[in-house]
């Protein structure tokens, strides 16, 4: 159809379609990337543009609506200026970290300004509480909107937005403004589904209806005559092109998966899996091709549950295996019996945590361009680890790892999601290479929910011996994990479980521990790693089990932690379960969360409600995180994923600074850590840094950012490597002064002298020399200003943090809803580069907690049929239902390495469910009634009251 | 059009609702037929029986309508429930009563006005008393061919008190229980009610047991007995029958409580 519209001033005219959305059209008609699709059914809010004047959803009009219509997208609005207040409050609150939610976020926002000039929080948050955001947790974003409507009524003086400026050359520690959030609140950034590439071809995917269930017979001649159908391939036809792989870490003993494919080849084995793939001139058209492809299907029995996965006579997903058991685990430490008979008190209890999954609200997508005449593959991916994919697509594609390049553009939202081998994923790698031309393979919102790794699906048994004055001695735990029919590749799928074994004491100092992990084969979608891996799991039963004690003791449950915390004076600390602490602060972080919550005040509250018939319960979760994974990680496993990373840096000619670094960036500010170390190391002002990452052609080899180690490893990779540029730097600076270099040093740019800090001469001065007059230098002297250094941590497998969450509750004894009232962390990631992002990170994180907590769930019927396949029945946090979240910072640097940072990414998940399950159970404490499972929906509330 | 394609067609009014199912191919109906541009049916004018509200009349138009919030306050004390801004821009009013969502808000609202569908074919017009509109989950009325043009909604004798409330789990979903109530409330005595309950039942489920519990006893108490009696609410992944059935009755008392506290 033929239709004539306004878009952002310019008049344009298009056949068009009929059935294409509006948001399609804008993006891949008009090439308007700056509106984002999350979910295609107006639940996400990604999408909203707006129409003549009105706010909609970009995905539910279709584009031959808006014939005649005048349409503004944020590219149009940001030009205009009139989003400039805004862009400036996101980018000095962090308001944004992937930016991918970001210009729907901005246009909401920008109405309500319009409609009135100033806002409360509150009416902020029921505003934008359309739009989903998976990074900030939204305390930012409404701060943001407040600060823009504050500046609108001329009530607040417009501060700089570039953050502090520093006094003394040093940036860490410092609160910096990110540089790449000014693209991003434009509406340009560049996702890999922003991409354009000549030729392009799509793939979409028959996948399996049934959770377990053989093919027969597959037939696709309808769908390969379909007009605009280039491919339809099946997994025996792929499996020619690509060799499986097997999702087995060698460092657990004992451990076993099958082979998995691209495309199944004769069953499959989750409902969601990929059988047939349809390639098309556009993903509408291999829709149309997939809805003709003819599946005969024998249903196997599904194995669903994990206790009958293991029990004698069970139906087994992988016959030639021998059970369905993936990995049994133990820890065995001190002298746990004789501990459990000479305690006062036993307390026991069951735990169980909902399957959960990521929503990014980016989809996984991946665009892949193979080019036969050098034999070359090159893939754009939204991931976190280049280097894992680019050789996994090497020796599953068998391509010379010389001729594959994997390039990160922007990437809306990871959290430990694409760090995974995803069959799709790789199908579409393959497709490009049989075909010979570019492919892309981006997941809509159902198939994100039935094939993005889910996690956190635990039942744990845990037990405590106590003395009568609430001294923990002993803990037993019993972890059952089932995690889908395959552990996933190259990670596996039996960390998160090892994580809860090893990690559930956590904090305290029990020496008697035991625990037993089963990892279990099921047919449901594969579990794996993601973000905070275990911890929020044995925090929760943890920490619960800590308020148990002090219930049944009736001890404060401040008390009964302050009994059991490690204290200050025990490091260095080997625990029970083998973990290393080097330096902790538990007692210092627990004063401090208190204090910021003003918490005696909030108990005194509480009590004066409870006697009017309010349930307000506070409650606790002190955590370790696991960060910096060290040198053994993975590659002892036979996992071929670098612990170690490198950060190059040249000094241009004009004095300016290139970073370029195998850590990657999916919006919590990375970059802008590593150009804070850089400019501070060489001694150059921030914004005379480029940071470069995300694409294995041009950074140095390294493992990209996931397990919170971008700080603590390529941070300090950044930091070595400035360090020795500004040696070779003063070394040029030295030959061409004629002085000793000792008495040089580079500060704002300027080589000076380091007695009187006098300036000597600009960089750029010496840029120009070193690379435009190098015959003015000796003959023996050549000059080395690009410089690259590697780092891997050695000294301790991993850098435990640690912190201390709170949480306070409103529960509705009638209704069962629980309200968050306020949510507070003291956190310790050792030393601080900038204090802005680290509250970023752990407010962003305690969101995925909360959603732990309260919301969040994948919930399967008794045939292995997932039924949250959308986000309107996945429960993601939305804005007018999460607290503040207020952060409070202890810093204890590691003192293995010489910038002394830790990681910051995963806290912030690890201590909220714990924190929210305690409150509740204050709550209902006086009601006699005790919830032991997340999600607390307002059924588990109102059955553990014997209300229902 | 409607006639031609039949089963194989759809009506596009706002497209809050099939659009979604079209982008995730839950339906593929062979046309689409947009009728956002049909002139006159978007109006909200009073008219001699009441307050008449066109089919194509979006979400934000009746919700920010003066005219709505004299002549029919409980549809504009509804409206905020109603997804959010941007799909309220766009949702149209026939929209939602057409598609019946048992677990919509207006549907119940109707039925608790005693409004009237009018509904239009190329036979002509009739009208379809609300009581009698929703037939099932996504089932009205409507015979092929036949499209939503106006609802109307009596005039008030002014003695009519109204509530609104609903549970969802977060702000703009779909509730798991909610009420639209009407009460008449003459000296200390209810002489009337209107309890129409959504998110319970196939369709809105008006608690005839419950407002005579009310009547007769003039007592909420009473009627929370008697509605848990005759709800019959299905159960989902969201909400057990018994979770639906135990709300409701929280809300029974709550928005119920407060109209009988309310003095005029």
């Amino acid at each position: 159809m033929n239709i004539a519209m306004t878009v952002n001033g310019v008049r344009i005219a298009r056949d068009v379609e009929s059935r294409q959305n509006l948001v399609d059209f804008l993006r891949y008609e008009l090439q308007l990337t700056g509106t984002h699709v999350g979910c295609e059914h107006g639940v996400c809010g990604a999408c909203t543009v707006r129409v003549d004047g009105k706010l909609v959803r970009g995905c539910l009009l279709l584009a031959v609506q808006a014939d005649g219509c005048r349409v503004e997208t944020i590219e149009g609005l940001a030009e205009s200026g009139a989003l400039t207040r805004l862009q400036d409050a996101f980018r000095h609150e962090n308001a944004l970290q992937c930016g991918f939610c970001t210009p729907g976020m901005l246009l909401t926002a920008h109405a309500l300004l319009e409609r009135v000039a100033r806002h409360n929080p509150p009416e902020i948050r029921e505003a934008i509480g359309g739009n989903y955001c998976r990074c900030t947790g939204y305390h930012a974003i409404v701060q943001a909107i407040a600060r823009a409507a504050e500046l609108r009524s001329g009530r607040e003086a417009a501060t700089g937005a570039d953050g502090e400026a520093p006094t003394d050359g040093g940036y860490i520690g410092r609160t910096v403004t990110r540089p790449q959030t000014a693209r991003l609140v434009a509406g340009r950034g560049t996702y890999t589904d922003d991409v354009f590439i000549p030729r392009l071809a799509h793939v979409a995917f028959v996948r399996s209806p049934h959770a377990h269930a053989r093919m027969t017979h597959i037939d696709t001649a309808d769908a390969k005559v379909l007009p605009g159908v280039i491919a339809v391939v099946t997994g025996r036809e792929l499996a020619q092109h690509c060799d499986p792989w097997v999702g087995v870490l060698k460092n657990y003993a004992g451990m076993k998966s099958a082979p998995q494919y691209p495309l199944a080849l004769y069953k499959a084995v989750w409902m969601g899996e990929p059988v047939v793939a349809v390639v098309a001139e556009s993903r509408a058209l291999a829709e149309d091709g997939c809805a003709r492809v003819k599946i005969a299907w024998e249903p196997l029995p599904p194995v669903v549950d994990a206790e009958a996965a293991l029990a004698p006579g069970a139906t087994l997903i992988h016959p030639e295996l021998g059970d369905n058991l993936v990995l049994e685990a133990k820890i065995n430490a001190g002298d746990v019996d004789a501990a459990f008979r000479e305690a006062d008190l036993v307390v026991r209890e069951t735990y169980e945590t909902g399957r959960h999954t990521v929503v990014s609200l980016e989809p996984r997508v991946v665009l892949a361009d193979y080019a036969p005449a050098d034999e070359t593959l090159t893939v754009y991916h939204s991931g976190q680890a280049p280097y894992m994919l680019h050789d996994i697509l090497s020796r599953h594609l068998r391509i010379p790892e010389h001729r594959v390049r994997v390039i990160n553009k922007d990437v809306g939202g990871s959290f430990g999601l694409k760090i995974h081998t995803y069959p799709d994923e790789i199908a579409a790698c393959a497709l490009a290479v049989m075909l010979g031309r570019p492919v892309k393979f981006l997941a809509d919102r159902i198939e994100s929910f039935q094939t993005d790794i889910h996690s956190r699906d635990h039942r744990v048994t845990a037990e405590v011996a106590v003395r009568r004055d609430g001294t923990i001695t002993a803990m037993r735990v019993d972890d059952l994990a089932p995690v889908g029919p395959f552990s996933m590749y190259p990670r596996s799928s039996v960390v998160e479980s090892g994580q809860i074994l090893r990690t559930t004491p956590g904090p305290y100092k029990l020496r008697h521990y035991a625990a037993r992990g089963r990892v279990v084969f099921q047919n449901k979608t594969p579990m794996s790693q993601y973000r905070a891996v275990g911890h929020p799991v044995a925090a929760l039963v943890m920490e619960a089990m800590v308020d148990r004690v002090a219930r049944e003791l009736k001890l404060d449950p401040v008390d009964v932690r302050r009994r059991n915390l490690l204290t200050a004076d025990m490091y260095p600390y080997t625990a029970a379960s083998g973990l290393f602490f080097e330096k902790l602060s538990h007692e210092e972080s627990l004063d401090s969360v208190l204090a910021l919550a003003h918490y005696p005040a909030l108990c005194k509250e509480r009590d004066g409600l409870r006697a009017r018939g309010v349930y307000r319960g506070l409650g606790l979760c002190v955590f370790i995180d696991l960060t910096v994974p060290g040198a053994q990680t993975y590659g002892t496993g036979g996992a071929r994923i670098s612990s170690q990373d490198g950060t190059t840096i040249r000094l241009e000619p004009s004095g300016k600074l290139t970073v370029i670094s195998s850590i990657t960036e999916q919006g919590q500010g990375t970059d802008t850590i590593l150009a804070q170390v850089a400019a501070t190391a060489v001694g150059v002002a921030i914004e005379d840094v480029r940071v470069v990452t995300g694409d294995t052609m041009v950074t140095p080899y390294g493992g990209g950012t996931w397990g919170s180690r971008g700080a603590g490893i390529g941070g300090e990779a950044t930091l070595l490597t400035g360090k020795a540029l500004k040696e070779n730097i003063l070394k040029v600076a030295a030959v061409v002064l004629d002085v000793e270099a000792l008495t040089l040093d580079v500060r704002g740019g300027q080589i000076i002298d380091a007695r009187t800090g006098d300036a000597r001469m600009p960089l750029a001065e010496l840029g120009r020399i070193a690379y435009f007059r190098p015959d003015t230098l000796p003959k023996d002297f050549q000059s080395e200003l690009t410089i690259t250094r590697h780092y891997v941590p050695r000294h301790q497998p991993l850098a435990y943090t640690n912190g201390v969450q709170l949480s306070y509750v409103e529960v509705d004894p009638d209704t069962g809803f629980v309200k968050l009232l306020g949510h507070w962390v003291a956190e310790d990631c050792g030393r601080i580069i900038n204090p802005m992002l680290v509250d970023e990170q752990i407010r962003g994180g305690v969101a995925h907690g909360l959603g732990d907590a309260l919301w969040e769930h994948c919930i399967y019927d008794a045939n292995g049929q997932l039924l949250t396949t959308t986000m309107m029945d996945y429960l993601v946090p939305m804005a007018a239902e999460m607290p503040d979240i207020w952060v409070s910072h202890v810093e204890t640097p590691t003192s293995y390495s010489e910038g002394g940072f830790k990681g910051a990414g995963e806290g912030g998940v690890a201590g909220a469910p714990g924190a929210v399950l305690n409150a509740v159970n204050d709550a209902l404490a006086p009601l006699g009634a005790r919830i032991t499972r997340v999600p607390i929906t307002p059924e588990v509330v109102l059955r553990a009251l014997g209300r229902l | 059009m409607l006639e031609r394609y039949g089963d194989d067609g759809r009506i596009l009014a706002g497209g809050q609702s099939l659009v979604p199912t079209l982008n995730m191919r839950l339906a593929t109906p062979r046309a689409v037929i947009d009728i956002n541009r049909l002139p006159g049916l978007n109006d909200i004018r009073a008219s001699a029986d009441g307050l008449a509200i066109g089919a194509l009349a979006r979400h934000d138009e009746v919700e920010h309508s003066t005219l709505v919030h004299e002549r029919a306050p409980l549809i504009a004390a509804a409206m905020p429930h109603v997804g959010h801004a941007a799909i309220r821009a766009r949702g149209t009013f026939g929209g939602s009563l057409a598609l019946a969502d048992p677990a919509a808000e207006l549907p119940a609202c109707v039925v608790a006005l005693d409004a009237t569908i009018r509904v239009a074919s190329r036979h002509g017009t009739r009208d379809i008393a609300a009581a009698d509109f929703f037939r099932g989950i996504y089932t009205t009325a409507l015979t092929p061919g036949e499209v939503v043009v106006e609802v109307i909604i009596p005039r008030g004798d002014g003695t009519w008190r109204h509530g609104f409330d609903e549970l969802a789990r977060r702000h703009g979903d779909f509730a798991l229980a909610g009420l639209a109530a009407r009460v008449r409330v003459g000296g200390h005595a209810v002489r009337d009610a209107r309890l129409v309950f959504f998110g319970v039942g196939s369709v809105p489920v008006r608690a005839h047991q419950a407002e005579a519990a009310l009547k007769a006893a003039g007592d909420v108490r009473a009627a929370g007995r008697a509605l848990a009696t005759e709800l019959d609410p299905p159960g989902d992944i969201h909400g057990s029958p018994e979770l639906r059935r135990h709300l409701a009755g929280v809300l029974l008392e709550r928005v119920v409580g407060t109209l009988l506290e309310r003095h005029p």
